[in-house]
Order: C-alpha cells, then structure tokens, then sequence
C-alpha cells in the first residue's frame, strides 16, 4: 500500500514560479545566484560568530530590501506561527509516491546456518549473528517457543512462520510513513548519522524520489566539516534536480547554512527541505550540541517534520549507543537503515525500533539514485526468515 | 576506546577478584558474562565460542587451582586469549626493497578509506617518507576531490588524473600512478580505492585487477570498529577477493566497544596495523595487540603512553623535569614547562584515555576541553616568578590581579593553586613509595580529582575507592554529581592539572 502525502499544488501562478526557477541551477555557484545572495549575506555574518542569541540579525536585516519580513521572524521567537502566516496558505493536494520494494535486499537469516526445528535454542545464535542482540535474540526465541508450544508447532514451515510473525508484529508501526502531511510547508527533513552511514547518498536518493513526485526539494549543505561533502552533496542535488544551497565560506557554522536554507526554502514556498549534516560519532558532545543548535535555529522559521537518522546495516550493538544518542539531542523520528545490499542483515534495528520506539521508515540498497525504499515490517521479516 | 567491554569484564572480574578459591561452578557464571560481553561487544559469534572454550580449558586446569591468586590468574588466561586472537605482536608496515612501496586500501563504503589515506600519508610523511596519493575512488560523488583536500592538508601530493564520479578507469589510473611515483621518485605510493562490498563480485574484480597492476607490498582492509557480526563476512570476503595483507580499524574514537575487531583478525589470521582515532590528520597510531588486550582489560595503555611520551619530550629536559618532581620542589614554572612538553604529544584528550583507569573517566574525557590548557597555561603566565616558585605566596590581592591578567576569575586561581598542591603532595608520595595502587587501578589517586572534576576534587578523593568499588548506583551519583557541577560553573570545570 501506498503513503499519501501533502504538497503544494503545482498549478500556481506565474509569478510565484519565477523565484523558484531562478534558485533552481543546483551547481552554480552560491555567490553568482542574485537571489539568495542577498539574504545569505545578511544573515550568514551575526549568525556565525558563535553568538548565543541572534538578536544582532535584527541591527543588520531591516537595511537592504528583502521580502522576508525580518521583523517577525526576529522578534516572534516563541512560536512558529508567523512564518505559517507569512505562506499565504499554499493549496496542497494529496500525492502518491511510487512504492519501492526492497526485498531483493534483505538476506536470509539462514543462508548458512540449518533451521533446526529439534533445537529451537540455535535460534538465538542465528538472531545474535544477524546483530539483533543477545537480549532481543532471547526473547524472540522465548517468544517462539512459547507460542510454538501453544500452537502444538513442530514442522520447520510452522516454526519459521511463527518466527517470522514475531518479527514482523513486533516491528509493525503506524508511523512509518514519512511525516510529509502535516500541510505545514516546507517540510523539513533533517539528516544526521554517524561518519560513513550514507547520509549523503540517503539524500540523493531521497530528493530523487520526491522530485519524481513533481515537488519542490530544496537541499541544505550543513556539512561543513569533510572536506569535499559540499561537493559530493552537490553531485547528488544535481543528479536529483534538487535546489542545494552551499555554505558561503568554508568551514561555515553548518548551524547558520541551516538557518539560510529555511529562510530560502521559506521565502521560496518549497515543498521540502533537507538538510544535510556532517557525520559525528555520539560520544562527541561539542558536536552533539552542534546538531541541537541546528535543529534550534531551524524551528525558528519552520515546522521540522522528519529527523532521520541514517544507520548502517552492517552497524553492531553500537547502533542502539547511537539512536539513544541522537534522540536524545537530534529528537530523531525516524531510522533509514542503509548498505542492505551487502551481507548485513540489520538486524540492530530491531531493537532499536522495539526498545527505544523510533520507526524504521526508509532502506537503502545500493549505490544508485533509486536504490531505496519504504521500511515494510512484513517484507522485512519474510525476508529474514526465508 | 573498546569503553563498554572493559567496564563489562572489569564488573565481572570484581566479583572473582575478592575470591581466595574457584569453584567450577564461578567460571562458568563467569564465562557466561564474558560471552555475553563479547557478543554485545560485536566480537563475532564464533570467535567467541573459540574463547569461551579456550578460557574455560585454561582455567580449569591445574594451573589456576594451585595458583595463588586464582581470580587473578583468570584475569591472566582471558588477558592472553585476548592477546592472542587480537593478533600476537605487533607488525610494521612492510618496505618494499626497491621503492615505491605500494600500499593499497580496500573494504566498505563508508568505512574511512580516503580520510586513512590521508592519516597515512601524513604518518609517512613525518617518517622522512615521500608519499603519493592516487585517487583511484573514481565511483563515489567527489572522492577525488576530497582526496585532493586531504592531501593538501597533509602537504602530500595527490595523483589524480581523472574527475571520478563514475568517470575512468581506476586500473588505469593506479597502473599509471605508479609509472609516474617510479619517475618522480617518491617512496610509497598509497591507492585509495572505492568501497565496495563483499559480494559485489564485479567490484571485487576491479579491486583484484588494481591489486595486479601495481603489485602493492600492503593491502590494507580499512574497517568501523563500529560493525556488527558482519565483520567477519566481510573481512572473510575481502580475503578471499582481493588478499589482504593487515587491517585498519577506524573510527576508535567513538564509543563502541569494538570487538569486531578481534573477530576480523581472527578470522582473516592479519594483523591490525594502525587504529585511526578521530577526524583530525594525526588520530592515527600504530595497533598494538598486547596493549589493546589490556586496555580491554582496562588496564591502562601505558605502553602507548610511554611511547607518545618519548616522542614528544626532549630526553634531557624530561629527565631533568622528573628529578625535579622527585626532589620535592616541583613548582608552578615547572608544570607550565611540563604542560607545553605534554602538548607536543597531540591531543590531551588521546593521552589520558590511556591512562590506567580511564575507562571510568571516559564520559570526563570525552568532555574535556582542550582550551582548558589554555586557559591554566594564562593562569601561570600571569604570575611573577617569585609566585611560581612559591605558590604559598599567593594571597587575595595577588589572586585577583593574576585573574584579571589571565581574564578569568579568582575561583580559577583558587582551584589551580588547590589542584597544584594536591599534585605536589601526590608527588611526594610517589617519591616516597613508588606509584601508588597501579595495578588494579580502582582510580587514579590526586588525578581523578585533578584533571577533569574541576572543582570537585574533594568529593573524589573521598571516594577513592567507593567510586570504583562495585557499587553502581554510587558511581551513577558521582557522575551525575560531577555533570552537574559542570553544568553550573562550565569555566571552572576541567582543569589541566595533575598532568
């Protein structure tokens, strides 16, 4: 089954179309661009020097001629609620994105290890090997055994069937669609992980398909940290025909990138935006407070709608250290398990999703553009046991 | 570092170590907490199994019975099993004998190749080599170009003749990169490669064919520490796909416990070469096996320690400097002079997880503000000479003019002066009778309270033995005592001393 989500109708007139072309020459160079270098160059400076309050963007703003209505969005700090007013309330109507299937990814739990029926105990080494955890494997298997008991369940079928509804019963949500009906737009989409989970390419991948839907996706460049990320971020926008706005300077506060994407993406009445930010490991907390501080200055103009956080399938326990990290400081909605295409089984998110209550939404398979898909728990599991 | 399964095995280890006598009955509860351990430590399922059985073998015999200590003699027989599967001795990197020597990376997207090569090129570097990137990750969105910026970084040149992004042929262009380090005459050439997967077999090809057009002395197979039971599926494919000679381990300085890295080299027989420590281009260290096995132990990585050590001091000074903090008249000149040495080594924070007993104060370190050495280095240089002679010396006035020429405030002064006296009465006891409570370590006695509590190190000294002495819920309070006291006065908190 499909998700419905909200956008704006395309239909809309001219004039409002105007801005948005003229933004939407993703490998251009932000410095070039007339229409967002006004606005970046306003806010970028106060924005930047760590300040703890943005109150200096109120001496700078009100001098050059902006339609973003500086005073409101400064001096309205509590609620969001201006910039709602400020969208002259764009129609949306209901859209269907096309549904992936990921199951070629998914590998068997038992490619090389015999289902012993006789030896249900086995069964917790095969859900240890495939990163479940020593305690989520127990308590599958109790599960099984208690209901393999019930159901008077011997034959290898009915074991794996029992196993396999376990699994996908315990991993059923109804969150899991992407939160893209709030009709709050733009929806903002922010990204985090860890180094090397695939957050980039998630994006690419992510903007592709929400394009292939007719909207307006418009990309944050906040990692400012790896060398080239802007660059690699930018091949993807490009290849997605996404709108990317690049750090002015490099090595810019990836909080002030974030704070002139939402601006831009606000002004421009885009249906989305997400923001890319550098990976970090969990235990660094002057990064972790990077992030806070990104999230912060977003919801100064705009409703966050998704926090995805990016996980690798081949990640081990850390992966349970990781999503308590950054939900705790990112509010993460969401996990995009990514590389299932390898030998990975994922099996971490289980527990994550079990233990700590965060959705598994998207999968990545692979390296190219439309190489993903929605979580699905049935898919997932009948995959796993099979 | 391998955090979580030192404290795990430390907790389990508390409980023998207080034994005179094991039963059979205390090394099977025992090893059922090491297995759980080890699997939550991602070390891989059978490699575990191997080491279950391999300690309970050991410590059933008779040399644990009629050992003296028996718990301890445990700690001994996992300490070696872990030794052994991480890989033995330790094994430099292997020089061709005819330059360039060629060192090839490989393993899986995301992994940290192209940040290695950088490391490694910039370690290499300030060997007297003359290394030469080659970006041959002609696949992933601008990994030339991030190549071309590490390289810069590290003052390394970079071979990269073609764009990348699915642009080239990366055979080619590593059989080329080596005609041309032969003709420029550069010693080691290092072949970044893509990521790849294990079962990408035409990948796995590629990966074959560049390893046969530049004949490379090293295959490196980079890998997370962070990776589950997979490790050894991959580590496994790698072998077999490309030949590896010696693995790299990333991303150490994250919190995960690692253990992937024993199954990898027990399963591929490699060793691990280098751990790679964080983003900056010096996070990177050679792998030692037997330290790492002890520093699961949390035991300390003293070894490491020395050795940063001796790079960084000049031999004479350091001699003259420990003398001095023998003799008694240690003074505040002396720990400044001490404190720029330490600084040479790198990064603090890298340092004092080696320490014995960091892993309690891991969540401390991670917090640990660099700039803080700045900050009690300006303390010092406030003061006259005769101040830094004679702390003593110091009263209100001359207090509240040091802070205001160091731009801090008098409560900073007043803790230095506090933290450096603690310091100097730990010194005289470690001139008296040696270092004091090593081995088991239950904490770093004048330090725990020294360096990263701030102001709190009173409250630590107290608990010198309670916070490490199996009570959790204690412990918990500590901590949380200390965050919160961080939290109210955040200039005041970690503190450089007892360096």
């Amino acid at each position: 089954m499909g998700f419905l989500f909200w956008r704006k109708k395309k239909d809309k007139d001219a004039p409002q179309e105007q801005p948005v072309e003229a933004v939407e020459a993703p490998e251009a160079e932000a410095q070039t661009e007339p229409v967002f270098e006004v606005p970046v160059e306003i806010i970028a400076a106060p924005v930047v020097e760590v300040v703890p309050e943005p109150e200096p963007v109120v001496d700078v703003v009100p001098e050059p001629v902006v339609e973003v209505v500086p005073e409101s969005v400064v001096e309205v700090l509590p609620e969001p609620e201006p910039v709602d007013e400020v969208v002259p309330e764009p129609a949306l109507e209901a859209v269907e994105l096309p549904k992936r299937s990921f199951i070629k990814g998914i590998k068997s739990l038992f490619t090389r290890i015999k289902f012993d029926p006789e030896n249900l105990d086995e069964l917790e080494d095969v859900l240890i090997q495939a990163d479940f955890g020593v305690t989520a494997a127990e308590r599958i298997v109790e599960g099984v055994k208690g209901r393999a008991k019930k159901q008077g369940a011997k034959s290898e079928a009915e074991l794996k069937q029992i196993l396999q509804d376990i699994i996908a019963e315990n991993l059923e949500r109804d969150d899991k669609a992407l939160n893209l009906s709030s009709q709050k737009l733009p929806y903002v989409i922010l990204v985090v992980g860890v180094n090397g989970v695939g957050k980039t390419t998630t994006i690419g991948k992510l903007a592709k398909w929400l394009k292939e839907g007719d909207w307006d996706v418009v990309i944050a460049a906040a990692d400012t940290f790896r060398a080239a990320a802007v660059d690699q971020i930018a091949t993807w926008a490009d290849r997605a025909g996404a709108t990317l706005i690049r750090p002015k300077t490099e090595g810019q506060d990836p909080a002030s990138v974030a704070f002139e994407a939402t601006e831009i993406a606000v002004r421009d009445q885009a249906d989305i935006l997400i923001i890319d930010t550098a990976g970090r490991l969990q235990n660094k907390v002057d990064l972790m407070n990077e992030l806070d501080k990104i999230r912060r200055v977003v919801e100064k103009q705009a409703v966050i709608a998704e926090v995805l956080l990016v996980i690798d399938a081949t990640t081990g326990q850390n992966g349970m250290v990781q999503a308590k990290a950054f939900a705790e400081v990112a509010k993460v909605t969401g996990v995009a398990l990514t590389k299932l295409d390898g030998t990975a089984k994922g099996g971490i998110v289980y527990s994550i999703q079990t233990e700590l209550g965060i959705p598994v939404k998207l999968v990545g398979v692979g390296e190219g553009i439309s190489d993903f898909a929605f979580f699905d728990a049935r898919e997932f599991a009948k995959g796993l046991v099979n | 570092m391998f955090g979580n399964l030192s404290d795990r095995l430390v907790e389990t280890f508390r409980n023998l170590r207080t034994k005179g006598k094991l039963t059979p009955a205390d090394i099977d509860a025992t090893l059922r907490e090491i297995r759980r351990a080890l699997l939550e430590a991602d070390v891989a399922l059978e490699v575990v199994k191997n080491f279950v059985t391999a300690v309970r073998d050991r410590a059933l015999s008779d040399e644990v019975s009629k050992a003296l200590n028996p718990a301890q003699q445990v700690v001994q027989i996992v300490n070696d099993e872990l030794v052994a599967i991480l890989g033995g001795e330790a094994r430099k990197i292997s020089f061709a004998k005819n330059p360039p020597t060629v060192i090839m990376l490989a393993g899986l997207q995301g992994s940290g190749k192209t940040t290695l090569a950088g490391k490694l090129s910039k370690w290499l570097k300030d060997q007297g080599q003359t290394p030469l990137l080659v970006a041959a990750d002609l696949q992933r969105p601008n990994a030339v170009n991030q190549l071309q910026v590490v390289g810069e970084r590290a003052g390394v040149d970079v071979f990269a003749p073609e764009p990348g992004n699915g642009v080239g042929n990366p055979v080619t262009v590593a059989k080329d990169a080596i005609k041309h380090a032969t003709k420029k005459q550069y010693s080691v050439v290092i072949v970044d490669t893509a990521g790849r997967l294990g079962i990408d077999e035409e990948l796995m090809k590629q990966a074959r064919d560049i390893a046969k057009a530049t004949d490379p002395d090293e295959v490196l197979f980079v890998i997370d520490a962070m990776i589950g039971q997979d490790a050894v599926n991959v580590a496994k494919a790698f072998q077999d796909g490309v030949g590896i000679t010696g693995v790299v381990l990333t991303k150490l300085d994250g919190d995960a416990r690692g253990g992937a890295a024993l199954s990898v080299s027990s399963v591929t027989g490699k060793p691990i070469l280098f751990s790679s420590t964080g983003e900056g281009l010096d996070a990177f260290e050679p792998f030692y096996p037997d330290r790492m096995a002890s520093r699961i132990l949390d035991m300390g990585d003293v070894l490491s320690l020395i050795e940063k050590t001796q790079k960084a001091f000049d031999e004479d000074e350091a001699k003259r400097l420990s003398e001095k903090m023998l003799s008694e008249t240690f003074t505040l000149e002396d720990f400044l002079e001490q404190m720029q040495q330490l600084r040479k080594m790198g990064n603090m924070k890298s340092l004092l997880a080696m320490m014995p007993g960091a892993g309690q104060m891991r969540e401390q370190l991670e917090n640990f503000d660099e700039r803080e050495i700045d900050r009690t280095e300006a303390i010092i240089r406030s003061m006259t000479p005769r101040e830094r002679q004679e702390p003593k010396v110091l009263n209100g006035s001359r207090r509240l003019r040091i802070a205001k020429g160091s731009g801090v405030t008098v409560t900073e002064v007043n803790s230095l002066v506090n933290r450096f006296d603690q310091a100097a009465k730990m010194m005289k006891t470690m001139a008296k009778g040696g270092m004091p409570q090593i081995p088991g370590m239950p904490n770093m006695p004048g330090m725990g309270g020294g360096f990263i509590g701030g102001g709190k190190s009173k409250k630590n000294d107290k608990g010198k033995k309670g916070s490490k002495s199996g009570n959790p819920a204690k412990r918990a309070a500590e901590e949380a005592a200390r965050r919160a006291s961080k939290d109210v006065e955040p200039g005041a908190s970690g503190s450089a001393f007892g360096i």
